[in-house]
């Protein structure tokens, strides 16, 4: 099991590797890099930013810097469906204040925090662009139009079917 | 390569085809299935042997974004709306086949008049689409169909003239910047060329950060080689060899769309070495990795070198020392598109649209609490009362109009008796606001003023980039103080200590972000005050927004006793028996809204 463990740990550490190589001769290569391995990975671990570190060649407190300062990067694992409450001022004036509490309440987390099961990641976003439906969720690449705190238990059955399965996992 | 040469390089020629279907793939027609219709559509196609005569494709924004799915069938332009994935087959059937309008999918004026043409709809009325020309016209997936309509001939007629000359034009027509400082476009491109560099840089600015404002996604997503044409003709101009157009993330399609695009105008020779044997210039597209503040223009280059997008002070302008220390011009999405038109039909003719000082047209995101949503481009000098009643349709639900809010988190509040004000850079100036990137919120009575300049301040604490003190610290400051009074716990005093915060932050901060995050507290405070004393001495919130004062209750003729209120009470604060009159306990009430929300009957209100 450990060694198993181990090779994939090599495998995500060739692919950091090799992502950086690709990058590293074009100006200003950090950005893209970090966009890339958390598309891989789906977050950027620690040790990934010590791999980027010290493939580039500069401090790791800078490539932190860089990671933390971007809100689309991420510095913990997400779970396994984002919920994104659009936060933008038209879905704003048309309620989404309610939803997102709504949503806190339902999966006992806050914003910004993912289920324990790991199961969802509750975000509130800054507009989607979606304004005409305002207020707005989006759930994993699905946008749902014209929500009320009525709507949002059918719009999670889905997800929520998964439970088990998960369960049986963990 | 000549453009003559390309268009006889085009294969594929549009007459062919006896009908064109355009589907809207905006944001918001897609949220509402359009590409599950769309498929519909192209199997029905195939399945009646009418894939020779008849193409379908994606379109960028068509505007009316309340009414999608939308569906446009050229040649006649027979405007669809609302085409759910079940009304795609009769389309097929109907229109396509048997050449018969589908009555019951064509829009209607509030008089219930139908629309049959997009051209005739009330919406596009008062509209002069230039930035958006092409919007629901072309697929920006094919350049073929973009340099039918004469795109990439305005960059071939600037090549013919002098760098001056283009940048005399752009001057001329009097284009500012659309992202939201209004800077001249023709001053910056003049300073940047008289620069002497071995290296210059043009980028595209596409990190559209406005809550609201959706106009860059859709002109990159619906017509993205308008906007690499005018950054040619910018790169031309100031002696650039080399762009970038840095997109936020958030926009993967827009970010697809340019990508694509970008690959066929290399294609075509109309990117790389040679272009029309006068120019070498390329384009790389960065992605904005989401942070409101690289929207600056200095933050922006800092994220396109790698580093965190920090603003830092100017000048240095970028003009003389951007990217990497060479000479730099950024230029808003909106803008560039607007260049090949002015230098194609020339800047009489576009200065001719919009007022004395505010010179051509802008588009407007329109959105929150307005019957017709979507996106729309008006001359500057069009009343807000135009916008709002006749394109935007009114309010729906019959509330009145109680606010604009304009140009974002850096904007302001128009109130009611303002209506009639011209939409210009400087009448909204004058009224406290800005145009910014043309993001327009309409906000009825149900909204608290109070709660909304709250809204804006959480948005700008969570994006300040933290490193200049009045930004990082006072605005924290601010927005404690309007949570306070939000919470029924503020003073007097507290809108005394806003004003003066307000002051100091936009005299001493850094940039532009910390310059104009306390506007919205200013402009609310000037014109809804009313609305600040009535939750700070009478402690009440007159929209009945804010929850800390307001408490919810049953009125008790209204109540049937169907106990849906009660069973969805996350705190379980309501009681009563089945059929009989429910009580709302005020003790474990946390006025979450639940109960007003699922009740039928009216029966839950507001106090």
């Amino acid at each position: 099991m450990a060694c198993e463990c181990h090779a994939t740990e090599e495998a995500a550490e060739q692919q950091i590797l090799d992502i950086v190589e690709a990058h590293k001769n074009r100006p200003g290569p950090l950005i893209p890099i970090l966009d890339e391995v958390q598309a891989s990975l789906g977050w950027l671990p620690k040790s990934a930013i010590i791999t980027i570190a010290r493939s580039l060649g500069v401090p790791v407190a800078d490539i932190y810097g860089v990671a933390s300062f971007y809100s689309f990067f991420r510095l913990v694992p997400p779970g396994k469906t984002k919920i994104q409450v659009c936060m933008g001022t038209a879905c704003y004036v048309r309620g989404s204040q309610q939803l997102l509490d709504a949503l806190e309440r339902k999966l006992k987390i806050k914003a910004g925090e993912t289920t324990p099961d790991r199961q969802f990641t509750l975000e509130s976003v800054r507009c989607v662009g979606a304004c005409s439906l305002a207020p707005v969720i989006v759930t994993g690449e699905d946008c749902h139009a014209g929500m009320t705190s009525a709507k949002i238990d059918k719009m999670l059955k889905p997800y929520m079917q998964e439970e088990p399965a998960a369960a049986k996992r963990g | 390569m000549g453009l003559t040469d390309i268009e006889a390089k085009q294969t594929k020629l549009t007459a062919v085809d006896r009908s064109h279907v355009l589907i809207c793939a905006g944001a918001a027609c897609v949220a509402s299935g359009a590409m599950e219709m769309e498929a519909l559509m192209k199997a029905k196609i195939s399945e009646l042997g009418l894939t020779c005569e008849v193409s379908v494709f994606d379109t960028g924004c068509v505007g009316t974004c309340d009414l999608g799915p939308v569906v446009v069938v050229y040649p006649e332009g027979t405007f669809y709306v609302k085409v759910k994935p079940k009304d795609a087959e009769e389309i097929v059937t109907e229109h396509l086949l048997k050449g018969r309008v589908v009555e019951r999918l064509l829009s209607r004026t509030p008089e219930e008049h139908t629309v049959p043409t997009i051209a005739e709809h009330p919406f596009f009325a008062k509209q002069q689409r230039i930035a958006l020309r092409n919007l629901g016209v072309i697929n920006p997936e094919d350049i073929q169909e973009y340099v039918a309509l004469g795109g990439y001939s305005a960059l071939a007629k600037a090549l013919t003239m002098t760098q001056d000359e283009v940048i005399q034009m752009v001057l001329d027509s009097g284009l500012r910047g659309r992202g939201g400082a209004g800077f001249p476009t023709g001053r910056k491109w003049a300073f940047a060329k008289e620069v002497e560099a071995d290296q210059k840089y043009v980028i595209i600015n596409g990190d559209e950060g406005d809550p609201g404002a959706f106009m860059d996604r859709s002109i990159l997503e619906g017509d993205p080689h308008s906007v690499i044409e005018g950054l040619a003709i910018a790169a031309y101009c100031i002696g650039a060899t080399q762009g970038y157009a840095y997109v936020r993330a958030e926009y993967p399609l827009a970010i697809k769309r340019l990508q694509i695009a970008i690959d066929q105008a290399r294609e075509f020779g109309l990117l790389g070495a040679g272009i029309f044997d006068k120019l070498d210039f390329d384009i790389e597209i960065r992605k904005g990795a989401g942070a409101f503040v690289c929207g600056e223009e200095t933050a922006l280059m800092h994220s396109i070198e790698g580093l965190r997008g920090e603003p830092r002070p100017k000048p240095p302008f970028p003009a003389v020392s951007g990217l990497w220390g060479k000479p730099t011009i950024i230029n808003n999405v909106e803008t560039l598109a607007s260049v090949p038109v002015i230098v194609e039909h020339g800047p009489d003719w576009y200065s001719a649209f919009g007022t004395e000082t505010s010179k051509g047209t802008k588009v407007f995101a329109l959105a929150g609490n307005i019957n017709n949503t979507g996106l729309i481009e008006v001359p500057f000098g069009t009343t807000l009362r135009d916008v709002v009643f006749e394109i935007g349709g009114g309010i729906p639900r019959g509330k009145a109009f109680k606010a604009a809010q304009t140009g974002g988190p850096s904007g302001g509040c128009i109130p009611a008796s303002m209506l009639d004000i011209s939409l210009d850079y400087e009448s909204l100036q004058k009224a406290g606001s800005i145009v910014g990137s043309g993001g327009l919120i309409i906000m009825d009575e149900d909204t608290c003023m109070v709660d909304v300049a709250r809204f804006f301040l959480e948005f700008t604490v969570d994006e300040s980039c933290g490193q200049c003190t009045p930004c990082r610290e006072g605005v924290k400051r601010m927005l404690e103080i309007l949570t306070r009074i939000t919470e029924g716990k503020g003073e007097l005093a507290d809108i005394s200590k806003l004003e003066m915060l307000a002051g100091g932050i936009s005299k001493t901060s850094l940039c532009q972000l910390g310059i104009t995050a306390p506007n919205p507290v200013q402009s609310t405070l000037r014109y809804f005050r009313d609305e600040y004393i009535a939750h700070v001495v009478d402690k009440q919130c007159p929209a009945k927004v804010c929850r800390a004062l307001i408490q919810y209750d049953i009125v008790p003729e209204h109540c049937t006793g169907c106990t849906l209120c009660a069973k969805h009470c996350p705190t379980n604060a309501i009681h009563g028996e089945l059929k009989g009159v429910h009580t709302i306990d005020q003790e474990a009430c946390i006025k979450c809204g639940e109960c007003l929300a699922r009740c039928r009957t009216d029966a839950v209100i507001k106090v």
